[in-house]
């Protein structure tokens, strides 16, 4: 007995003692003086926070000897951070969590540069923008496609890149026949790799800059030639005529990468960021390859290019000094963006190797357009106060289930009601 | 010191964490239920009861529901094993011990774990089939979290395997509260084993069956972590729990799935309720 009531308070002291710590990292720098502190660096990549990252703490500290560099690595990275955000203790420099609207930036995280004058040097700086102050630097870029196993597709026969996605079906349908392979994978129980992989390819199907903003002012999103339309149509397609693995519940993603490789998944919709870590589990790396979303406007194949996370500072952080310094460092001397085999931030950045297939296809990229002011997040409330999810793959899940005869729906019922929860939803937005 | 102040002395460390981890969280979700919140706000605008509203205009919210009777059915099954064993091993058996300690292996195990083992246990060619094949039964096999009509019972399953020991640790207590002389004058009377559990231990813990009831009604409608990490929910596994949790992390809305919770947290009492009415406990003068 007494021995536990002897730890009931200890538990209570540490919890008096833990709301007493904290925030005891103040040691900003004079004005114009050497920089100086500790910063703390959420990051997501627990993979390299070790290795990598350590590394860029040692040529980070080769310019700034006197910062102190804590990085933090967290698995569940947006779910955990957002909730953090409701408190102060979010580190000094972060990655910024999606949750965040556009409105929302400047409560929590700090102005990095009037828009002008960021876009001059970064690329990617509207997508954190808010009435003209960018609030994050992206670390590295990403184009959309499918990744594919290049040597499956030559054994099938499927030697040109299809251009519609009849054709491109149709490569698929050659997979399955001449091949064991499985043609298209969903990576279905994972969950993610069917919400913004799949919503990345909204603009560059009917090369409009605008298709994302446009959808605030339509009822219909899910009408045959829309872009909606189109990609999810395709994504049914494949299920129904059984392109795609047999069972979907049981796939798992860190597998995927491995059957890519060695030629028993020939394709995955997903963005160019997975190129790397495809090229990593393959046998041969020059299997792996990359093709653009099957339709073509004007003769030519489009990609929208996007920011992969914004890093920013913390608004309540103790150094905001030591604080900037990392995050311009890390956009401009880190190589993290070519070394990821990304795009760079860097508005004069290199070329990434990982999209040479894409140079040879002659594919055009462009940014889109931010949304105009006044109506920013105006599409995400509409998708939340829907309970869609455009970018999220529940939705998506329910079209894989139907198309696979594991719900009692068609393709049109879906996009009927999809439609309907839209109209429904845009009339209750403001 | 006052005499009268020293158990609350010895008591405020739990009630401090019991406070501050229960009924402050449970109080801040009453006060989120009748806003518009969305996670993230400052100042979020008081709605009123709109949320609750919204909730009882929309039936296909409690759709999910359905998915909850194959766990309750599933705790009856769960509640019968839980009994037998804990009946059988209240005698004397050889290995008593570890058989014992296999059956309540598994509520020790972190759920995570467990629905990761499961995902092994089920995909094509994985445990279960190789079993079945083994076994002669390869007719039976199929996609057993892909086959909509067999994944609520896959997962009913899994949860059967994972709470079986709590239930059978709790039976086996009661059980061995049962005096011994009773067994021995059974004995002397010529009672049979079947005879000494039907006169005996049966009536002797049946407010602990009681309670079991009460735990399996409110664990089936608040089904959450088996099917979330198996499945998340996809082909028709969706929970009431699940719904809520995609409701404010997928669609930002914490001021609707506040009030789902406190709505949830309602039905479980009113159903504990009932069943209080229905079966009245007895008191305890045996």
């Amino acid at each position: 007995m007494r021995s536990t009531t002897i730890a009931s308070l200890a538990a209570v002291a540490a919890l008096t003692l833990a709301a007493c710590g904290g925030g005891g990292s103040s040691a900003s720098s004079g004005e114009g003086g050497p920089i100086s502190g500790e910063i703390t660096v959420l990051t997501h990549r627990t993979d390299i926070v070790d290795t990598v990252f350590a590394d860029y703490e040692r040529r980070f500290k080769e310019i700034h000897p006197g910062v102190e560099i804590n990085f933090e690595a967290i698995t569940d990275y947006d779910g955990e951070v957002r909730i953090r955000l409701n408190t102060q203790e979010y580190g000094d420099v972060l990655m910024l969590p999606d949750a965040v609207t556009k409105d929302q930036l400047s409560q929590f995280f700090e102005p990095l540069g009037s828009l002008e004058e960021m876009s001059r040097k970064y690329r990617f700086a509207t997508e954190k923008a808010y009435e003209g102050q960018v609030y994050g630097i992206a670390i590295t870029g990403n184009a959309n496609g499918f990744v594919y196993n290049k040597r499956v597709w030559e054994q099938a026969g499927a030697t040109e890149v299809p251009k519609t996605p009849e054709e491109f079906l149709a490569a698929l349908q050659a997979i399955a026949d001449r091949t064991d392979a499985v043609p298209l994978y969903t990576n279905y129980a994972d969950g993610w790799p069917l919400g913004a992989q799949w919503a990345g390819h909204r603009g560059a199907i009917s090369n409009d800059p605008d298709a994302v903003n446009d959808l605030a002012s339509t009822d219909a999103p899910w009408t045959p030639g829309s872009e909606l339309h189109i990609i999810d149509s395709l994504l049914f397609d494949a299920v129904q005529r059984g392109l795609t693995e047999p069972d979907p519940t049981t796939t798992e993603w860190e597998l995927s990468k491995q059957l890519l490789g060695t030629g028993q998944i020939a394709t995955m919709n997903l963005g160019s960021w997975s190129i790397v870590q495809m090229r990593e589990a393959a046998a041969n790396p020059d299997d792996i390859g990359y093709l653009p979303f099957p339709v073509q406007v004007g003769g030519k194949f489009h990609s929208v290019i996007s920011g992969d996370f914004k890093q920013g500072i913390n608004v309540h952080s103790d150094n905001k000094a030591a604080a900037r310094a990392w995050v311009d460092w890390f956009a401009d001397q880190s190589n993290y963006a070519t070394d990821q085999g990304g795009i760079s931030p860097l508005v004069n950045g290199p070329e990434p190797t990982t999209l040479s297939d894409f140079t040879e296809l002659g594919v055009e990229y462009f940014e889109r357009t931010p949304e105009p002011a006044g109506e920013e997040g105006l599409v995400d409330r509409i998708d939340d106060e829907s309970e869609i999810g455009i970018t999220e793959h529940l939705y998506r899940q329910r079209i894989v289930d139907a198309a696979r005869g594991a719900r009692a729906e068609t393709k049109e019922q879906i996009f009927a009601e999809l439609n309907q929860r839209w109209a429904a939803a845009r009339a209750e937005t403001d | 010191m006052p005499r009268g102040l020293t158990p609350w002395l010895f008591l405020l460390g739990p009630l401090a964490l019991l406070v501050l981890f229960t009924y402050v969280p449970v109080a801040t979700m009453f006060y989120y239920s009748v806003t518009d919140w969305d996670g993230l706000r400052r100042s979020p605008d008081f709605v009123g009861l709109e949320n609750y509203l919204e909730i009882f205009t929309r039936p296909e919210l409690f759709e999910v529901f359905v998915v909850s009777l194959y766990y309750f059915g599933a705790s009856f099954v769960q509640i019968a094993l839980a009994l037998y064993f804990a009946t059988v091993l209240s005698f004397r058996v050889r290995f008593a011990n570890l058989f014992k300690g296999i059956l309540f292996f598994p509520y020790l195990v972190n759920g995570v774990a467990i629905g990761f083992v499961f995902l092994y246990f089920f995909r094509p060619d994985g445990v279960l089939d190789t079993l079945l094949a083994l076994l002669g039964g390869e007719g039976i096999t199929r996609q057993w979290l892909g086959d909509p009509a067999a994944v609520n019972y896959s997962l009913a399953g899994v949860s059967v395997w994972r709470y079986l020991g709590l239930n059978f640790v709790l039976f086996l207590g009661a059980i061995q509260s049962i005096p011994a002389e009773r067994y021995e004058a059974a004995e002397l009377d010529g009672a049979n084993r079947w005879q000494q559990f039907r006169y005996i231990i049966l009536p002797g813990i049946r407010p602990v069956i009681g309670l079991m009831f009460i735990l399996a009604v409110s664990g089936s409608l608040s089904v959450f972590e088996i099917p979330y990490i198996m499945t998340g929910g996809a082909n028709g596994s969706e929970t009431f729990v699940i719904q809520t949790i995609n409701t404010a992390f997928r669609f930002n809305d914490f001021g609707l799935a506040s009030a789902m919770a406190v709505v949830l947290l309602a039905i479980v009492l009113l159903v504990t309720w009932l069943q209080r009415r229905l079966v009245p406990e007895e008191r305890g003068v045996s």
